[in-house]
């Protein structure tokens, strides 16, 4: 427990303060390869201490390395800051909701267990070309503020993503799990060079309204967006947001959670703020059940703090989204480009539409609508009476997303969710499949 | 204590000894060749909303990065400590990850020669932003942002970030050099909420306007008297006709010609994307090296350059962070593609004669290839000339949205505000506009350019794994585009 030990230390150069402490080590290794072979190969080792104070009406934060250093800049940064009226107060003492879901085995993975992987998705992709990368992180955090709240946790988290190539197409193939061990590069591999066969040489397709089936990966971006935008209590208490708390606004088949200490949950078990994240149940069958808040937005929407402090600057986030699967049955492998069975399913069931591996590059271009523009990437097939009939080049969508998920669009989810690696360090997603009525592609490779 | 570095101020320290005694332990672990970053690094940055100050951000960094290349396999270890051991240590681990990475080994790596310079270079700086009373720096912002809540904005924002580098770089091929760089940069943004849709409108631009000067580039934005325009601008955008779909001659504003050059010719001229070092991610290129200067990039008016050494730029320096000096080369010289931002080991590759355009987000981040100040030469025309020129058009102005594929090819942009432009004068104001294109035939399709040149700096360009986050600089001059595809909506 060091947070405690540093808060002492704050406590006495800044009496009278409100003042919170969290001290956080991450130990990272991460081994990208390219053209086949090991190119960056990085570990890293940070302590950093967090240090926020709240004296006479002003606040500041501060991180760095050195503790007598941050408390002394604190004391300058007090006496000038501006008046803050809208300090939401410590976190008073709260239980724990858990120490954080670690394993050892990753926590103390080598730079060898990382090329094993490596060396394993290369051979399993039978002579394509190959790149992408094998990463594995341990996060350790301790948190104490002058309330007496205190808090101690950790996670894991190890991630293989990579795609193989033909000279006219890439196939890819991702998964991440708290545990390196749940990480088979020879399985991965082997996916994404049938997927990246199966999509060679795609031809062209007009642009308009298709049904498609969203594989996992395609689906985690739009986890990422809705909850960047929607769910994001800062957007949703200034009115930005589509989310409007009790209505039910998407298709009855979506549950969302944020879900960091479920089984296979990624993300430590409280925020910079020291709440606790528990379960937090964001859609429950298309109804809008809450929004992710810090202390400041919480207070701005007059709801609670949900322990998704984030120091990014766009308000609070989301830490492990999860779209709720009807079961958690294992998917098979199967012979054709679909990420498995459970994407296979879905396309059976599709008259005319799209199989979309990856969107790529999406940006939003109203944050209340949340009409986004993006590509397809990795992968987009043809679906003609159930088959995956011919691969097609990429398209440009511009697309709702609150819509495409809207009451009556989604026509399937995937059996099983899966784990997607987080957009950002500490996050991660678990995705099933989805089949959706209309995705509305605006243009093609001629524009 | 668990957590323990060095606490000398910025200015005075020096730690070559630490990245000294790096490079020594990597190379006596089998490295054939080293380098080391020491890096210590202040940031400071303060947000208002509706005239209210929220949470004032200082952070502090240092650390130390080596690089070691074993055979031809790299291996980059960095730590948060700074002592003598901790760097021999970080050395050696260095060199032992790179012996890891020789279980999956690629081609021969030469390094592109690069002479050892023994320098100590300093950006401009007129005033210390962090010397600056953070009371002034609040009144600045609750100023301003008040201002544009009471002129109508539901949502009035702003911003200022700093920056305070200092770095130490030692190689075994006897680089030593140190640098003192100083970032500043701001902005303001006014926010109405409609039914069912928001508008924006900011100032200087969507990301605030950065450099590599001091607090004087903030006292020049002048954000108090932009508050209330940009307020009103928002309001009149709720009720303002859509953008029409079809094709037209397209005018940009120079602060969108930044973006346009930056995400479609920037990122498409890094060496790493165009050999696949980024495909799984960031993606490749477009171009291919057996076309450099043949292949037409666009019209003949477009000349892009490399050049990081502009003073004041948001992308200069003294040298690169494997120590190549800063040189400025052409990346288009009258639209025929003759140019790339590289590194030592990808020019290696390449077999090209330079490198220069590697830096890395902090000591803790491996070295890439990234833009430095890439952008434009001036053009023949003023704007005024631009738009009386034009019978039947659409100008857009300050960046909204930005989309491009992984090749750097397939774009969607969406900017702020939109103006018909009819029998050469500027008419009604557009709302939601838009515009797609493909790069070369869109850069081909460039008639008119202006030589009112801005130095645009964009201070949130993501690349790598993990991404790292870089400042990029981009003169830019507004241009009109023929045949373009706009108003494309969901």
């Amino acid at each position: 427990m060091i947070g405690p030990e540093f808060l002492e230390t704050v406590t006495r150069a800044l009496p009278g303060a409100e003042a919170e402490v969290v001290v956080r080590r991450v130990t990272r290794g991460l081994t990208r390869f390219a053209g086949s072979a090991i190119h960056q190969n990085i570990a890293t080792e940070t302590d950093q201490v967090r240090l926020r104070v709240h004296r006479d009406g002003r606040t500041v934060a501060l991180t760095g390395h050195d503790l007598d250093s941050l408390v002394d800049r604190a004391r300058t940064a007090l006496a000038g800051a501006p008046a803050d009226r809208a300090w939401p107060g410590l976190t008073p003492p709260t239980a724990p909701t858990s120490p954080g879901n670690e394993d050892p085995e990753t926590a103390a993975a080598t730079p060898a267990d990382r090329a094993a992987r490596v060396r394993d998705f290369v051979r399993a992709a039978g002579g394509l070309e190959t790149a992408g990368f094998v990463s594995t992180t341990a996060y350790r955090a301790s948190y104490a503020n002058t309330l007496g709240h205190t808090l101690e946790g950790g996670t894991t988290e190890a991630a293989l993503d990579g795609i193989a190539r033909t000279g006219t197409s890439d196939g890819v193939a991702r998964y991440a799990s708290v545990r390196l061990g749940e990480i088979d590069g020879a399985r991965l591999g082997a996916r994404a060079a049938v997927k990246a066969r199966a999509s060679a040489r795609p031809e062209p397709l007009a642009p308009g309204r298709y049904e498609v089936v969203l594989e996992p990966a395609a689906v985690t971006d739009v986890l990422t967006c809705l909850g960047h935008y929607g769910f994001n209590g800062r957007g949703y208490a200034e009115g930005l947001s589509f989310a409007r708390l009790g209505e039910t606004q998407l298709d009855d088949a979506i549950t969302l959670l944020d879900d960091p200490v479920g089984p296979g949950g990624g993300g430590l078990p409280f925020d910079a703020e020291g709440t606790p994240r528990d379960t937090l149940t964001l859609v429950s069958r298309g109804t809008v059940r809450a929004v992710l808040h810090d202390r400041a937005t919480a207070a701005l929407a007059g709801g609670a703090a949900t322990g998704h402090y984030s120091d990014a600057g766009f308000g609070p986030l989301g830490s492990c989204l999860h779209l709720r699967a009807p079961t958690r049955q294992p998917a098979d492998e199967v012979d054709g480009p679909e990420a498995d069975s459970h994407v296979a399913a879905l396309v059976a069931q599709v008259g005319r539409g799209l199989l979309v591996t990856d969107n790529w590059y999406t940006r939003v271009l109203d944050p209340k609508t949340l009409v986004m523009t993006g590509l397809t990437r990795n992968g987009l097939w043809l679906i003609e009476d159930g088959q995956v009939t011919r691969p097609v080049q990429n398209l440009r969508f511009t697309q709702s997303y609150p819509q495409a998920l809207g009451p009556g669009a989604v026509l399937g989810v995937g059996a099983a969710a899966t784990g997607q690696p987080g957009d950002r360090l500490g996050t991660a997603y678990r995705a099933p499949a989805l089949r959706l009525a209309s995705w509305n592609y605006t243009g093609n490779a001629a524009g | 204590m668990w957590i323990k570095s060095r606490t000398n101020s910025l200015g005075s320290m020096s730690d070559f000894d630490e990245a000294q005694s790096a490079v020594e332990a990597a190379l006596a672990a089998g490295a054939r060749y080293a380098d080391a970053r020491v890096m210590h690094r202040r940031y400071e940055s303060m947000r208002a909303r509706n005239g209210e100050i929220e949470e004032l951000t200082q952070r502090e960094d240092a650390g130390l990065g080596v690089r070691a290349l074993v055979g031809d396999s790299w291996g980059f270890y960095a730590i948060s400590e700074l002592s003598d051991i901790a760097a021999r240590k970080a050395g050696r681990v260095a060199a032992e990850i790179a012996e890891a990475s020789a279980t999956v080994p690629g081609r021969r790596v030469e390094l592109s020669a690069a002479a050892a310079s023994i320098d100590s270079w300093a950006g401009g700086c007129e005033i210390d932003p962090l010397a600056v009373p953070l009371s002034d720096k609040g009144d600045l912002l609750s100023g301003a942002t008040k201002t544009a809540h009471a002129a109508g904005a539901d949502l009035a924002e702003g911003v200022y970030q700093i920056w305070d580098t200092a770095k130490w770089f030692v190689s075994s091929e006897g680089h030593r050099i140190d640098q003192r760089i100083r970032e500043c940069g701001g902005g303001i943004w006014a926010t109405v909420i409609g039914d069912g849709e928001t508008q924006r409108r900011s100032y200087p631009s969507y990301r605030g306007q950065y450099g590599t000067r001091g607090w004087e580039l903030i006292q020049e934005l002048d954000f108090g008297a932009h508050a209330a325009r940009i307020a009103d601008e928002a309001r009149a955008l709720l009720t303002a006709p859509l953008c029409p779909a079809g094709e037209t001659t397209l005018i940009l504003g120079d602060e969108q010609m930044s973006l346009q050059i930056h995400e479609s010719i920037g990122h498409a001229i890094e060496l790493d994307r165009i050999l696949g070092w980024e495909a799984a991610f960031a993606g490749t290129s477009w171009l291919d090296l057996t076309k450099l200067h043949q292949l037409r990039y666009g019209s003949p008016l477009l000349n892009i350059v490399i050049d990081p050494t502009i003073p004041g730029a948001l992308g200069s320096f003294g040298y690169d962070d494997e120590g190549s000096p800063a040189v400025a080369r052409d990346a288009v010289r009258d639209g025929i593609w003759v140019g790339v931002l590289a590194g030592r080991d990808s020019a290696g590759v390449a077999g090209l004669p330079y490198g220069g355009s590697v830096r890395a987000d902090g000591a803790l981040s491996l070295p890439m290839v990234r833009m430095t100040n890439v952008g434009l030469e001036p053009g023949p025309h003023t704007l005024d000339e631009i738009i009386a020129a034009t019978d039947d058009g659409i100008m857009m102005e300050t960046n909204r949205s930005w989309s491009i594929d992984d090749k750097r090819l397939n774009f969607q942009f969406g900017t702020e505000i939109g103006w018909e432009i009819k029998r050469g004068k500027r008419g009604r104001m557009l709302r939601n506009p838009t515009y797609t294109g493909i790069g070369p035939s869109f850069w081909g399709s460039m008639d008119m350019l202006s030589s009112e040149i801005v130095q645009w700096g964009t201070p949130n360009c993501g690349k790598g794994q993990p991404t790292q986050v870089g400042h990029t600089g981009h003169p830019a001059a507004p241009a009109r585009f023929q045949n373009v595809r706009v108003g494309v909506r969901g």
